[in-house]
């Protein structure tokens, strides 16, 4: 397996995303290899903090040196709050992904959604796979 | 910070009163201008003609250009602009002409357009050309509002939903977007083509109503042919969607295949690509498009059309002859060619004249379009005639697939295949893992080359996208890979001056996050933000 880290209490979407649950609000950013992949990211911009997102909908996107990319809700729900200071420093995001670098919270009334994606092995698995 | 810059502003070099340029006398009445337009201080550069033209060749010459050198930038197309079109473009008769000139006073030029819609017509084997686009992006608004259209009028407006292979160009999906309609992006099988499965799963499941159409770039961004073709084509118009090619690989197909004869609905060219006219800062672009009988009455307007009279150029046209070889109405050079123009002209020459499209989208640019661009693609395919214009593709083709054949021995290619006008190749070494393709790109600026294109397309690590084109002989292409191969070494026993190239450009390696980040404008009223 290659060189990045995957946190073993989180979720992961195929597109690269980490989704943290605590009680009913999902914590969601991109991964570790999402970020090396990117390389340098310029620039963040997420939907605002009020919106209501379906399970599947872009909440955001995220700029890089070497590409743009769309990031995506797993789950339906509310945006509570999202991490504007990425929009000022976007290499938080390349520097601690799982961390300060965490991007939007949600709130939902359904996870089951999240039952649906990749355990820290399989998204491995999925990465080695790239 | 402050900014260094190479060549100071052409403000800067100015002294106060100093013209250069004599204005003829006024033979018109003055009129004052409105005050509420005057100003009091207007920042023009003041400065003499030599002091002008120093200015611009120092700039150009911190530049890198095709009459230089080899510009192997895949998807862009950089083949050298033969002289001619420039020639062409400056004859006073066009470059003289108004827009606004009236249609009897333009006949010249709008026979121009008229042929030029023909001979796109006839490469790409549709029956109906509009060359109003003002470049590609706006030929693929042009044609997915065409499709909309075409379903709203034929009342499944429901039909919202455009496929993309994951291969695509980026300005696909962001089309589909502008035109009010939604992404289903489609996965690319371990041959580089669309994955059938996913496609056949999109086109006769649920979403099978929803699905206006697919969006294509043949050959792929990867180079390659989609062996599938006629297959994708079939199973989209079967679950009632229409066919759009990109046609910025046009390069790797004309003469050889025709997009509408394989089934294409709509199609956009390059003319700043594949019909040599200046673009990468030299442009504008031009993005005329094609399409069959059924989106025909959308065309982006105005088009050319005989209003009055016949046409005069058909007992020109020559047979189609279907090759044995080839399969797709390659045409012999031989025989009359239908990318001849009759300028014996018997009887009173038809009248020319704009005409709006009966059920038009409208216009997408002021006038018609960037006619400058359809002169000189005029003046292309005129000069290269019917079987130049195959040997284009011909040796297109072969130049990219002798670069990729000879390259393969020190490169991975991830898609060992035989491909069309370009291919691509990982910027990466297993027993070098700290050189990027990024490293490599920047080395081959201090071989002579201009890099290729990097990190695109994006379903291949470390990208590089090679597209030599025709115009390179096979002792520049010799070189090319002489260059790659001496960075493979490079890469291996002095990793660290990879990372610290270019050493011989103007400027040495540019801090690429900064660029993205901070907006450094310098113009003369905003001198002051040179510093930020």
């Amino acid at each position: 397996m290659g060189d990045w880290k995957t946190p073993a209490n989180l979720r992961y979407g195929e597109t690269d995303e980490w989704f943290a649950v605590d009680g009913d609000v999902v914590t969601i950013g991109i991964t570790d290899y999402a970020q090396d992949q990117l390389n340098d990211i310029v620039y963040v911009e997420f939907r605002d903090a009020g919106d209501e997102v379906d399970a599947g909908d872009s909440f955001g996107e995220v700029e890089s040196v070497k590409a743009a990319s769309e990031l995506y809700s797993a789950v339906a729900g509310e945006i509570i709050e999202v991490n504007s200071a990425l929009e000022d420093s976007p290499e938080t995001l390349n520097a601690d992904p799982f961390g300060a670098g965490w991007m939007v919270k949600i709130r939902t009334s359904d996870l089951a959604p999240l039952a649906g994606l990749m355990d820290a092995a399989g998204y491995d698995a999925y990465c080695d796979s790239r | 910070m402050t900014t260094e810059l190479l060549q100071p502003l052409i403000y800067d070099i100015g002294t106060p009163g100093r013209l250069g340029v004599n204005l003829p006398e006024c033979d018109v009445p003055k009129v004052e201008l409105p005050a509420a337009l005057m100003r009091e201080e207007l920042p023009l550069p003041e400065v003499g003609e030599v002091q002008v033209v120093r200015h611009f060749v120092k700039l150009s010459k911190l530049n890198y250009s095709i009459d230089q050198g080899m510009y192997p930038l895949g998807s862009c197309t950089m083949k050298y602009n033969p002289k001619i079109n420039e020639d062409a473009a400056r004859l006073p008769g066009f470059a003289q002409l108004h827009p606004l000139t009236d249609e009897s006073g333009s006949q010249g030029a709008l026979f121009l357009m008229h042929e030029l819609q023909k001979w796109l017509g006839e490469i790409s084997g549709f029956p109906a050309v509009s060359l109003t686009p003002a470049a590609g992006a706006q030929g693929e608004f042009a044609g997915i509002l065409m499709i909309r259209r075409y379903h709203i009028d034929r009342g499944e407006g429901q039909r919202d939903l455009i496929l993309v292979p994951n291969s695509a160009h980026g300005t696909n999906p962001a089309t589909v977007t502008m035109a009010g309609m939604d992404v289903l992006e489609l996965p690319a099988d371990d041959q580089g083509n669309v994955d059938m499965d996913a496609l056949h799963a999109a086109c006769e499941g649920e979403l099978r109503d929803r699905i206006a159409g697919m969006m294509i770039t043949v050959p792929s961004t990867l180079g390659l042919f989609e062996s599938t073709i006629l297959e994708v084509i079939a199973t989209v118009h079967d679950a009632g969607g229409l066919m759009y090619m990109d046609g910025a690989n046009m390069n790797a197909l004309m003469a050889a295949v025709k997009p509408g004869a394989l089934g294409f609905d709509v199609m956009h060219y390059n003319l700043h690509k594949t019909f040599s006219t200046p673009h990468g800062g030299g442009g504008p672009g031009s993005g005329a498009v094609g399409v069959n009988e059924k989106l025909a009455p959308y065309l982006p307007g105005p088009i050319v059309e005989i209003v009055e009279g016949a046409p005069h150029s058909e007992e020109v046209v020559g047979a189609t002859l279907e090759s044995p070889e080839h399969g797709l109405g390659m045409r012999r050079a031989s025989q009359g060619s239908p990318l001849q123009t009759s300028v014996e002209v018997r009887g009173e020459p038809p009248l020319y004249g704009f005409v709006m499209p009966e059920k038009s989208i409208g216009r997408l640019k002021a006038f018609h379009g960037n006619f400058g661009m359809h002169l000189r693609a005029y003046a292309y395919i005129r000069v290269y005639g019917d079987s130049g214009i195959r040997d284009v593709t011909r040796y297109a083709v072969l130049n990219a697939n002798y670069l990729r054949a000879k390259l393969m021995a020190t490169y991975t290619v991830p898609y060992p295949r035989h491909c069309g006008h370009e291919f691509v190749l990982e910027g990466h070494f297993a027993d070098a893992d700290d050189v990027h393709a990024l490293d490599i790109s920047k080395r081959l600026m201090d071989y002579g080359f201009h890099p290729p294109t990097n990190y695109f397309p994006l379903i291949v690590p470390e990208a590089l996208l090679i597209e030599p084109t025709e115009t390179e002989t096979k002792a520049d292409l010799d070189e090319f890979i002489a260059a790659m191969e001496k960075i493979a070494e490079e890469a291996r026993s002095d990793p660290e001056l990879l990372r610290g190239a270019p050493y011989t450009a103007p400027v040495r390696r540019l801090d690429e996050v900064r660029a993205a980040k901070e907006l450094v404008l310098c113009c003369a009223p905003a001198r002051a933000a040179a510093s930020v």
